[in-house]
């Protein structure tokens, strides 16, 4: 068994063990986060804000800011409340407004990197944010303890509030009759989304991180009647398909981001053939 | 004192008002159906009545005990639910929300949720999953939803649009046994039909509304006008 000696060399490295945490839990809470997103009807999202924080990170490149998250972190954060939790007689909603955010952010930040970038291989570093090629195999401590409080965070949020987040997400008109404050609970909901697509981008790159917030989900989907089902499936299937990516893409020297991706495409299918077989 | 009274009340979006000059009140048992034509503002008054926006003038005072978290409330479906994965008991349940302090849902609550699945004919249907029911059912486990808040005012918004006349025939029955056992209902509708089962008729219109017992209502140039245009919406 060759291949298990392989991983057993690799495993003794800190930066695999680094990855492998962070995937982990970055695949956990986006699988949480997706249920409510795609239930919504928010699936874009995902792709939209990585896009604005790809644009953040241009704008901090230029200025030259050495804690680029300090940019990052609260125009993604800012968007994300606009979006999700903004009011309903807005002007530009849904689609179309991850549209304008998602395309304009884009367009910025190339524009940016390409006009004032000192770097050398412009579209190498573009290609890295956009895919994430390897920047989960290269991440430090710092980023690694970040991980594992915004986790947290995310997962306690969804265990205190689980009633009060299925109540909102299924009947907006009836949780605010029922005196539940919806704004507080959908700005929260927004705010940790912001975050966790920040963090994700590190994993997957910010093109394919729409790909971890819905494939889990719709894959449970099939399978699952209850709301609870689905929420813990698709975190289990989440898990499992971010660990058995990384570790194939560390065998087979493919890309992390894209490895997982396909993973969880065929673990879609897989179950879109099983809810076929129920009779859905 | 009545569960409900609105005193010259307006309407409408800040500052556009949709609809003006509402006066009614509404009592212990009775049944009162709201009706106008499209646009009226059937639906904003329900959502002013239920605090989800502010009244532009006038006010609604409650009374006779009735406090906001009491008034149950059957919105118009959304397209969100269509597809929603969720059981019927994990629905029900949500209902009994304001009955609760803590994070999680206590014993009373999930027994408060039974019994009234039991009370809609649906405790059969409890672990199944709310987008495989027939329209009929799913309204009946929104109802079962608001019941479990309260049992002093129901508030539904269109409870038939999009179900067949068996089933509408089937929950007119059922609000009508609800009304029966003392809950008061608060009805907006397009479909005359259900005034049969109305004490009261509210009519609201773009500058005044009209409040009537039902059998003056039935007499009323409003009640003519509008079924006229109705029958005549049903012919082209």
């Amino acid at each position: 068994m060759e291949w298990i000696a392989k991983l057993q060399y690799y495993m003794g490295f800190p930066f695999v063990k680094y990855a492998l945490i962070v995937a982990v839990l970055t695949a956990l809470c986006s699988s949480l986060l997706g249920v409510i997103l795609v239930l919504r009807r928010f699936s874009y999202i995902g792709d939209g804000l990585s896009h604005v924080a790809f644009g953040a990170l241009a704008v901090a490149s230029v200025l030259k800011v050495t804690n680029q998250m300090v940019i990052i972190l609260p125009v993604t954060i800012i968007t994300a409340v606009l979006l999700l939790a903004g009011g309903k007689n807005k002007k530009l909603t849904g689609d179309s407004a991850i549209a304008i955010y998602s395309v304009g952010a884009l367009a910025i930040g190339y524009l940016l990197m390409n006009t004032f970038s000192t770097s050398a291989n412009i579209s190498g570093d573009v290609c890295t944010t956009l895919f994430g090629s390897t920047s989960i195999l290269t991440l430090t401590g710092e980023q690694v303890t970040l991980c594992i409080v915004l986790s947290i965070i995310t997962v306690l949020v969804f265990v205190l509030f689980y009633n009060r987040i299925f109540m909102v997400t299924f009947d907006e008109s009836f949780a605010k009759a029922s005196g539940i404050n919806t704004a507080a609970y959908q700005t929260l909901i927004a705010v940790i989304t912001a975050m966790v697509i920040v963090l994700a981008m590190n994993l997957v790159g910010s093109l394919l991180i729409t790909a971890l917030l819905v494939f889990p989900v719709l894959s449970a989907m099939r399978v699952f009647q209850s709301f609870r089902g689905v929420i813990v499936y698709s975190a289990v299937l989440s898990i499992f398909g971010a660990v058995t990516g990384i570790l194939v893409s560390i065998l087979a020297s493919t890309p992390v981001g894209s490895t997982i991706v396909i993973f969880d495409l065929i673990l879609f299918l897989i179950h879109c053939g099983i809810g076929s077989l129920k009779g859905e | 004192m009545a569960y409900i009274t609105c005193t010259d009340l307006a309407v409408g979006y800040s500052p556009y008002i949709v609809a003006k000059e509402i006066n009614f009140e509404i009592n212990k048992g009775d049944y009162i159906c709201v009706v106008g034509e499209n646009g009226a503002g059937k639906s904003t008054l329900m959502k002013t009545i239920l605090h989800l926006q502010s009244a532009c003038e006038g006010s609604i005072t409650l009374g006779d005990g009735l406090t906001p978290r009491e008034i149950g409330y059957l919105p118009q479906q959304t397209l969100v639910q269509r597809d929603f994965p969720a059981t019927v008991r994990e629905i029900v349940l949500s209902g009994t929300i304001t009955k609760g302090f803590g994070f999680f849902y206590s014993k009373e609550q999930k027994q408060t949720a039974e019994n009234m699945m039991e009370q809609l004919h649906i405790a059969d249907l409890a672990s199944q999953s709310y987008r495989q029911l027939s329209g009929g059912q799913q309204q009946r486990v929104l109802l079962a939803r608001a019941l479990c808040a309260t049992d002093k005012l129901l508030v539904l918004d269109e409870p038939i649009s999009g179900l067949d006349p068996s089933a509408t025939d089937e929950l007119y029955q059922l609000i009508s046994e609800l009304n029966a056992n003392g809950t008061s209902i608060l009805m907006v509708t397009h479909d005359l039909n259900a005034l049969q089962y109305a004490s009261h008729v509210l009519h609201v219109n773009k500058d005044s509304s009209l409040f009537l017992e039902r059998d003056a209502y039935l007499e009323s140039k409003n009640y003519i006008k509008l079924n006229k245009e109705e029958s005549d919406g049903m012919d082209s």
